[in-house]
Order: structure tokens, then sequence, then C-alpha cells
């Protein structure tokens, strides 16, 4: 799988393209600032890139802007950022750019290589990956929650970090038909249209969060 | 019209004033008495200065007190309160004020009187020259009113008079006010001595706010990071040692490893909100203030327009107001909604947060808006809160500050 890696750190970026090549991930260019990114994007077309938010000359949030700029020139176009913190902010940025395929994950969530490459491999196809900190966040001030259950609330973070119903079920250690009922429980209750597509569920509940 | 009259009666208080003023420095040698007297007749004169410097500022023409600040250990009637009256020029000021600026009031007072009075006189000219008869002397153009015609005529005159009258009140009173200035604002020098004063103050209190907030760093990095940064080396040492003996130990020692140097960047990452949060440094006060609105519990609609950033510092003490104020809001308010408005406009920068809670805030009650009050203090800012019982509170905060054309271009919008 072709991967574009964006980041200024040296450490790091080498960190992050010796990781991804010992999962079989092919890093076919890796950039360290803002402006050669976007053509960078543009002319290898990965399958997924991963963006680091803060880059020079700035050091501001281009990383986050030339992200946002390829996904409108090149629709769809897997894009997993990352950052030192997280922003709600950023994500509902990021989200308001059509089709599924963003992450936007803190750092640290590398440190857990598993769950990491699992998060990049769920991106590179279409689907998403909230850092469990910005779903806190957004759980954190919406008081219509308060009619889920404590379970219920679980599964709806589990949900809206990007994780498919297998993936909920091995984590929460319920089956998967459990999770199922959790969910149309979930949609019932805050109104929302059922749905079988995993991917358009997930940027749902993420539009009913971000509101 | 009253407040012409009223002009009048406080212009005559000038000559006892005086009177006094004399009688007291003529009494200084005087043993004790002389003393004692002088910051009495003084602080006498004072109270009248600073009524008049009020009503100058309310007739638009704003005079500032040009005083020395009181003694420190200055007791009534010592050596220190003596010295510091007779030395302030302002005191001399005022003195010279007392006679040229009640003749002025006066003058100003009558004519503020004088004219609406007479254009009244013209107003009711009709049914009083009816009931006087024919005998009238004259009125505006008219002279000697003889036929029931001509006292009618003196009705549309008298009510030109009237509005004439009131309407170049105001301007009269700022010619006043515009004369009381010349002696009773603070001259350059005064006004350059109460700046220094200001500036010692509001240093220090910025001095002490950075030296308590590097304090406050100091103690978290301290007791946190670093620490978990040593057991963090301990736990990778101990799996060094661990590895070819007991791999399943190694294993577990670097899982805790790997945790405990999570929990050190969250800490670390909180540490770094509260000194410059990374958002204010990315996307400037407007997407920090927005991002931080986004993450209260209170909904809050923020209405900003900023064409471009201002100076980091500034910024940064802006930031901090906004984000303490809303602290507050969802802390004790017990509000449904808010609302933060930020505007640059003629060189500052007027942030205003309003909430519909319960109001009765008190920045003499709770050390965090007098904590608002001094950071921005330290950039010549003010900070004024109107917060009745029942609500609604509104605090408004300003800075003068200049803005910069924008670092990068934000085409995103954030909502």
């Amino acid at each position: 799988m072709r991967v574009v890696i964006a980041e200024d750190h040296a450490l790091l970026r080498d960190g992050l393209t010796r990781l991804l090549r010992a999962f079989d991930f092919d890093v076919v260019a890796s950039v360290d600032n803002g402006p050669a990114l976007l053509p960078t994007l543009v002319t290898h077309r990965p399958q997924v890139a991963v963006i680091d938010v803060r880059l020079p000359p700035t050091f501001t949030d281009e990383g986050l802007q030339a992200a946002i700029a390829a996904r409108t020139q090149i629709p769809g176009l897997p894009i997993l950022v990352l950052s030192q913190h997280v922003e709600p902010m950023y994500a509902r940025e990021l989200l308001s750019t059509p089709h599924g395929g963003v992450g936007y994950l803190l750092k640290d969530r590398v440190f857990d290589v598993g769950e990491f490459v699992d998060a990049v491999r769920r991106v590179a196809a279409g689907g998403s990956a909230m850092d469990p900190e910005v779903i806190s966040q957004l759980l954190a001030r919406r008081e219509p929650l308060a009619v889920l259950t404590a379970r219920e609330r679980e599964v709806l973070g589990e949900m809206a970090e990007g994780r498919s119903n297998a993936a909920i079920a091995t984590k929460l250690r319920i089956t998967e038909k459990a999770v199922s009922k959790h969910i149309n429980n979930i949609l019932t209750k805050l109104d929302m249209p059922p749905s079988d597509d995993d991917n358009r569920r997930v940027l749902a509940v993420l539009a009913y969060l971000n509101a | 019209m009253l407040a012409g009259a009223a002009g009048i009666g406080l212009a005559l208080t000038n000559l006892p004033l005086l009177v006094l003023s004399i009688a007291s420095l003529a009494l200084v040698p005087v043993p004790f008495l002389g003393m004692a007297l002088v910051p009495w007749t003084t602080n006498l004169v004072r109270k009248r200065t600073d009524l008049e410097r009020r009503l100058a500022s309310r007739a638009g023409v704003p005079v500032a007190r040009p005083y020395h600040p009181p003694p420190e250990r200055g007791v009534p009637g010592g050596w220190r309160r003596f010295r510091w009256t007779l030395t302030d020029p302002a005191t001399w000021r005022d003195l010279a004020w007392l006679v040229p600026g009640a003749v002025v009031g006066i003058a100003v007072g009558a004519i503020v009187v004088a004219i609406p009075l007479y254009g009244l006189a013209g107003l009711t000219l009709t049914p009083v020259w009816i009931w006087m008869g024919t005998d009238w002397y004259g009125y505006g153009t008219v002279w000697s009113v003889d036929t029931f015609g001509e006292a009618v005529l003196c009705v549309p005159q008298g009510a030109a008079i009237l509005a004439g009258g009131l309407w170049v009140a105001p301007w009269l009173r700022r010619v006043d006010a515009s004369f009381d200035r010349l002696l009773l604002a603070p001259t350059r020098a005064a006004e350059l001595r109460l700046r220094v004063t200001q500036l010692t103050v509001t240093r220090a209190d910025t001095v002490d706010a950075q030296a308590a907030e590097l304090r406050r760093i100091e103690r978290d990095l301290h007791d946190g990071i670093q620490a978990r940064l040593v057991s963090l080396g301990m736990m990778i040492g101990l799996a060094d040692e661990l590895i070819d003996r007991n791999p399943a130990a190694a294993h577990e020692m670097l899982a805790e490893a790997r945790k405990s140097s999570g929990t050190a960047l969250v800490e670390l990452r909180h540490l770094v909100r509260g000194i410059h949060p990374p958002v204010l440094a990315e996307r400037g006060l407007v997407g920090a203030v927005r991002a931080l609105a986004l993450s209260l519990p209170v909904p809050i609609t923020v209405d900003a327009d900023l064409s471009g950033r201002l100076d980091t510092p500034v910024e940064s003490a802006a930031y901090f107001a906004v984000a303490e104020t809303l602290t507050n809001v969802v802390r004790h308010s017990r509000a449904q909604h808010a609302w933060v408005s930020l505007c640059h406009d003629a060189g500052r920068l007027a942030m205003v947060v309003t909430d519909d809670g319960a109001g009765g805030a008190d920045s003499a009650a709770g050390t965090g808006l007098r904590g608002i009050e001094r950071r921005l203090a330290a950039f010549d800012g003010t900070m004024t809160l109107s917060s009745p019982p029942g609500g609604p509170t509104v605090i408004t905060m300003e800075l003068p500050c200049a803005l910069s054309s924008p670092r990068t271009t934000h085409s995103f919008a954030t909502d």
C-alpha cells in the first residue's frame, strides 16, 4: 500500500517510515515542510497519507490546511492527521470535506503499534479514525446523550472513533450481535436513520456529535 | 436651564473657598493650626474642582485628576501631608482657577439661563398682554406691543429664541469645560508622572504574576513529568535486565513503560495548554476562542471579525482573559447560553462576553476577575463588568493594540 508521510521531526519521520515499512506499507515519499506537501500528494496520489498538523515554515496548522486542500482537489484521498494535541474544531474541519477516509489522532497513539497500523488501514479503506480524546470532548458537551445507558455511550464512543462492529465487540468483550443491538438502540434514541454501511454510520454519528 | 442655574450656584462657592484658602495660608506661621489647616482647605478646594472635572467630563470634555498620590504615612496635620499639599503644582493651579473659573462659570450659566427665559417670556406674552392691557414695552423685533396682532407675533419669536437657547446650552457648557481644562487638567509633566505611577503598579503586578506562573510551571514539571521520566528510565532499565532471564516480566515492564510515557505526554499537553495553547499559535485569537467555545459545556456563540493577527503577548493576554471569563460563566453563572464578540476598531481590541445567567458577579469578590484585570492592565487594557442580580452579565474588555497582516490565509471556515 503506497503511503506519503509529512512530518518535520527527523526522528519521528524515520520512526514512522520504519514502522509502516515493517507492516508492508510502501512509503513512496516523505516531506518535512508544508509547501511541498500538496504537490507531493497530487503527484504521488498515495493510497493513504500520514500528516503532521504543524509543519514548517510557519509552524501553525499547515499540515491540516494542505490535507483539506488535497481532499478538495482529489476527493476522498485518504488522510490520517497526527498532532501533538487534538482540537474537536480541527476534526470538524477535516470531516467537512466530503467522503470518508479521514483520521485524526494524537501522536501518542503511535505507541500502540497494532492499533495505529489498524487505524491507517481503516482510513486507507475509506473508513475513519478519530482520537478517543476528540470523541470524549465531543461526548462531554452533549446533554441529549443522557438518554443513553452507560453501555450505549461506551459503544457510541467506540463507534465514533471509527471502529467496526466486530472491533467494538472484541474491545468491549461482548458479542457482535449485542453490539448491533446497542447500535440500533442508540440510533433510535438519537433519532438517526439506521444504516448498515459502517463508514456512513460513523460519519453520521460524528456529524451528530459535532452539531 | 437648571444646569445653568446650578452652575452659577457652584461658581459662587469659589469665592468663599478662595477666602478660606488665603486665610489658611496666612495662618501657616501659627504653630500646629497652620499645618493642619492648609491640607484641610486644599481638600475642600479639590472636592470643588473634582466636581467641576466631573461636570466637564459629562459635557464632553474629559478632564483628568492631576494630583500627586498622597504620602503613604502622612497623618492629618503632619509635615508630610503639609508638604505634599504645597509642593503639588496642581494645588496652585486649582487656586488660580477659582476666580476666572467662577467668572466664566457665572457668565456661561447666566447666558444658559437668560436666553431660554427670554424665549419663555415671548411665548407667554400674549395672555399677559391681554391681561395687562395695551401698555407693554416690546419683545423681539416688535417694540412697544400695541395691538393683539403684534402680541401674537411675539409667540413664534419666543419659540425660536427658546429653541436656540436650549440648542446652544450644551455647546456653551463645553466652552466652559474647555476653559476649566486649561487649569484643572494635569500639565504634561503631571500626566507623565501619573503615567509613571500607573506603569509602576502594573509592572509590579505583571512581574509578580509572571513569577507565580513560572513557579507553577516549575512545580508541575518537577512533580509530574520529571518524576515520570525517571520512573520510565527505571522501568526500561529493569526490562533490559529481565529480558533474557524472564522475557514475560520484561514485556510487562515495557508495557508499563509505554503507559507511563503516555501519561507523561498527557501531563505535558495540559501544561503546554496552560502556558500557550497550541491552537492559539496555530489559529490566532479567533480560532482559539472558537475552539475553546466548542469544548465548553455551555453553548457559546462566537461573533468575531479580525482581519489579522495580534502581537503574540497581546494575543495571549486577550485569549486568557476571554478564557478566564468563559470559565467563570461555566462555573458560576448557571447560564444557558453565552456570547463572545471580538472586534478591532480604531486601534483597540474590544472583547465582550455576555451570558444569560444569574448575574450578581462582583469583581471584588472573586480573584478570577481581578486576575483578568491585572492581565489586561499590563497592556493598558481595561475591563468593565455589568452584572445586575438576575443577569445578564456583560463583561467588556478592551486592549489597545495593532493588527498585523495575517501570517497565513485561512480559507476554511470553522462553522
